[in-house]
């Protein structure tokens, strides 16, 4: 029960807290103005779409309550679509269809909902039921991803997306998460997903952790976690070194999916990203972020020179 | 980090105006640090008599002026005389004073008195008095005395203990001298000669239930850089018991014109008194710096009680959420929760809490079938909630469990909130989350009462003001503190392995 780690090994290692998190990355870089660019989906895709960062395709928004019926006059031209909160946080709120069947609407476990099921799900986002501070929100729907079969057999349900951290444009940390049963289809660590920490310079699995113990194979599935390589690395680095000039955020947590067909889509970008990351990729950020830190930002470097820096000094 | 100076600075000026409004409160008001504290009060009555000689009459009574002591009140009861109380750099004495008086005539003065708070001691005069030359034989007895008591002692004091001992032994220099001066006469007359500064007062034995007292000769004997009371005629310090010093450097107690006869006798009765009602009743009599809350009127000072204590609640919030890192639902919920196990009692609290959350999560799971807006759910909780309390206290009421009653303390719509809050977090996250944030809520809540009601804590958030300020300074201090929570040593715990 009082398992305590020792504090000074842990700063030893450069782990990060919470508290430090708070008070020297995030109240320190990131300008609460910009906020909005990454708490509102909305406005996430019109940034995203001007500066030419690739998302998953926007099929309709539903603003007003008294709209919500029409919305099957959208959903019925696609098989599978995503309707998201656009002000939701925590991955709150995410309802994905897979598909459309004369059963209904099927969810990506396999049960089905009802066309009513729906109604009120879109009633709940507008009256705010999953946006911080219960204001009223916008419901978005996505076009579903496809997601790339390198992926198969290692997520339980829900969709693997990576999450990378990236600090004044520089993307420093990655990590793959993985749904499981345990977690119910949410790519949430302490959930139960399994996260799978990932070098920056190779897009190699580095190791994998499950309830923050490390693990060799899927729990689920059986597949093995440490041959995982994620390809087209230097791509989705560019797209996540892309997203600092896009939102304006110094510190974020930019999550990725890659669709079969579009290769690597910007999912959401997060101004308060967690630090579950540490323990995937068995390291603390701390050493990184004041690498970073002590460069000269003053001219600005360019993505490309910021992904080399990151892939030719982050390579542990 | 230039900006981390102004930010200390602040801190720094918060706990030195803290502290220094705390010791003001306690040193120069005199507010207690503990709840109950009492103060010793004396009442001293003086029966002043003389039969009056058919003249006009001025009665001169010399009131005390003791350092030692604080006056707390005084009156006079005397039938038609006019009376004054004058107190000034010399004098402070009361006056009564009749045209015609006849007859046996009784006038009272009454005051009550304290230990002092800052007993200042009276400098001593810069040039002692010489010695007043006594006729021949005394003088060298006294000499004689002085020099023995002098080879016989060290220092100061036991020289002083030695004149006491020679004066009470049959030595004859000391019979030689009483013959003629009384012992407190000649140990002032020893000590100006052996330049210690001595005078002679008259003093009051403070002792609980005792009438027809006088004063009684006392010696006041500079001694260890401190006056000092000796009582000759026992031979020692007095100590026991503390002596109010009525007369010095005055020349009579009593001072009647147009009357005979005069005599005066004390009667003293002991009392105590709540030392912050003491405390607090000398303030009002107007003290720029007092930002005591005692003017207001007693609802306000009851509201404030209250209000006072959510810095205490919020103190603990930020301690239990930044520096151990316990999750809870809704940040200051766990304080009104608190707030409200003050009027119910711990443990009717946490129970009718557990007990209108639980029957309020039933209740709301069928709710969200019914597919409502957020705003009339939230409604429909609310009125949920007052329904539970309303049932939970009939029911109560006619099993004759009246502690139950107090469940109606609790504040509906924040219970409301944390039904609905608790009931989506059951639906997104599972029961596991439920229980932790419930649980890391009730245990906010519980340490927050837990501070909030104790006794020492109501009683240094009102009164001392100050307390706030040092909070607000260990707030700030806590909002910038960058080290690990207590639960991330746990969390992270097996990063610090291999």
């Amino acid at each position: 029960m009082f398992n305590f780690a020792n504090p000074f090994k842990l700063r030893e290692r450069g782990i990060m807290g919470m508290n430090q998190r708070n008070f020297s990355y995030i109240g320190r870089y990131n300008d609460r103005s910009l906020y909005p660019n990454v708490d509102d989906k909305l406005k996430t895709k019109n940034l995203a779409l001007e500066h030419n960062v690739a998302v998953p395709d926007l099929i309709g928004i539903v603003r007003y309550q008294h709209d919500v019926k029409q919305v099957f006059d959208i959903l019925n031209q696609h098989n599978g679509f995503c309707i998201k909160p656009a002000k939701g946080s925590g991955g709150k709120g995410i309802l994905v269809i897979l598909q459309t069947d004369d059963n209904g609407y099927k969810k990506a476990s396999g049960e089905y909902v009802s066309h009513d099921e729906v109604i009120r799900h879109i009633s709940n986002i507008l009256a705010g039921l999953f946006s911080l501070g219960g204001a009223a929100d916008v419901a978005v729907i996505e076009a579903l991803i496809e997601f790339d079969p390198i992926f198969e057999g290692l997520s339980h349900e829900g969709v693997p997306d990576i999450r990378l951290i990236v600090f004044q444009g520089y993307p420093m940390m990655a990590m793959l998460r993985l749904a499981t049963h345990a977690s119910d289809g949410k790519a949430n660590l302490h959930q139960g997903a399994v996260g799978v920490g990932i070098d920056i310079a190779t897009g190699k699995a580095k190791r994998a952790v499950q309830y923050d113990c490390p693990i060799e194979i899927h729990p689920d599935t059986g597949k093995s976690l440490t041959e995982v390589e994620i390809n087209n690395w230097q791509r989705l680095l560019t797209l996540a070194a892309g997203c600092y000039e896009m939102s304006g955020l110094k510190y974020l947590g930019a999550d990725i999916v890659l669709d079969k067909q579009k290769g690597p889509l910007v999912l959401e970008l997060n101004a308060r990203p967690g630090l579950a990351i540490q323990i995937a990729n068995g390291m603390g950020m701390l050493p990184r972020l004041k690498q970073i830190e002590a460069l000269n930002h003053r001219r600005g470097a360019s993505i490309a020179a910021r992904v080399e820096y990151a892939q030719t000094h982050f390579n542990n | 980090m230039n900006s981390r100076v102004p930010f200390f600075i602040l801190v720094t000026a918060l706990v030195f105006a803290g502290l220094s409004s705390i010791y003001y409160r306690h040193a120069e008001m005199g507010v207690p640090l503990t709840a109950g504290e009492q103060i010793d009060i004396w009442q001293i009555e003086a029966e002043i008599e003389f039969i009056g000689k058919d003249a006009p009459v001025n009665a001169k009574f010399t009131l005390p002026k003791d350092p030692n002591f604080d006056l707390v009140d005084e009156f006079t009861a005397s039938p038609a005389y006019g009376v004054h109380v004058i107190r000034d750099e010399q004098n402070s004495e009361v006056v009564w004073s009749k045209r015609q008086v006849k007859g046996k005539q009784t006038l009272y003065y009454q005051a009550s008195y304290k230990l002092a708070l800052n007993p200042v001691d009276e400098p001593i005069a810069k040039e002692l008095p010489e010695a007043e030359m006594l006729s021949k034989p005394h003088q060298r007895s006294a000499q004689e005395l002085l020099n023995e008591a002098y080879d016989k002692s060290g220092n100061r004091k036991f020289l002083i203990l030695q004149v006491l001992n020679l004066l009470n032994s049959d030595n004859q220099n000391v019979a030689l001298l009483l013959s003629k001066y009384s012992k407190t006469e000649i140990f002032v007359q020893l000590m100006t000669m052996a330049k210690v500064p001595a005078m002679m007062v008259r003093g009051l034995v403070l002792e609980d239930s005792r009438r027809n007292q006088q004063l009684i000769p006392l010696l006041k004997v500079y001694v260890n850089n401190q006056w000092q009371m000796f009582d000759v005629e026992a031979g020692k310090f007095s100590k026991e018991l503390p002596i109010l010093v009525w007369q010095q450097d005055t020349p009579s107690l009593l001072d009647v014109t147009g009357g005979k006869n005069s005599k005066v006798s004390f009667s003293i009765s002991h009392s105590t008194q709540s030392a912050l009602r003491e405390a607090n009743s000398s303030a009002t009599k107007g003290d720029v710096f007092d930002f005591g809350l005692y003017h207001l009127p007693i609802e306000e000072q009851n509201l404030f009680k209250g209000i006072l204590l959510l810095p205490i609640g919020a103190l603990v919030v930020v301690l239990l959420r930044v520096i151990i890192g316990l999750k809870c639902s809704g940040t200051f919920m766990p304080i009104l929760i608190a707030t409200s196990f003050i009027q119910t009692e711990l443990v009717t609290g946490v129970v009718g809490f557990l007990v209108i959350v639980s029957a309020g999560l039933i209740i709301r799971s069928y709710l969200s079938h019914l597919n409502l807006l957020l705003v009339s759910r939230i409604s429909a909780v609310v009125i949920l909630v007052i329904g539970i309390i309303v049932l939970f206290t009939v029911i109560a009421f006619r099993m004759g469990l009246t502690e139950v009653l107090s469940i109606t303390f609790f504040p509906m719509i924040i219970m409301a909130w944390t039904i609905e809050r608790m009931s989506i977090l059951w639906e997104e996250e599972g029961g596991k989350e439920v229980l932790i944030q419930g649980s890391g809520s009730l245990i906010v809540a519980v340490i927050a009462y837990l501070m909030m009601d104790n006794p020492l804590i109501r009683h240094w958030a009102f009164n001392f003001l100050g307390v706030h300020l040092l909070i607000m300074a260990a707030v700030l201090l806590m909002g910038q503190y960058t080290g690990y929570r207590l639960l991330e040593l746990r969390r992270f715990k097996p990063m610090a392995e291999d």
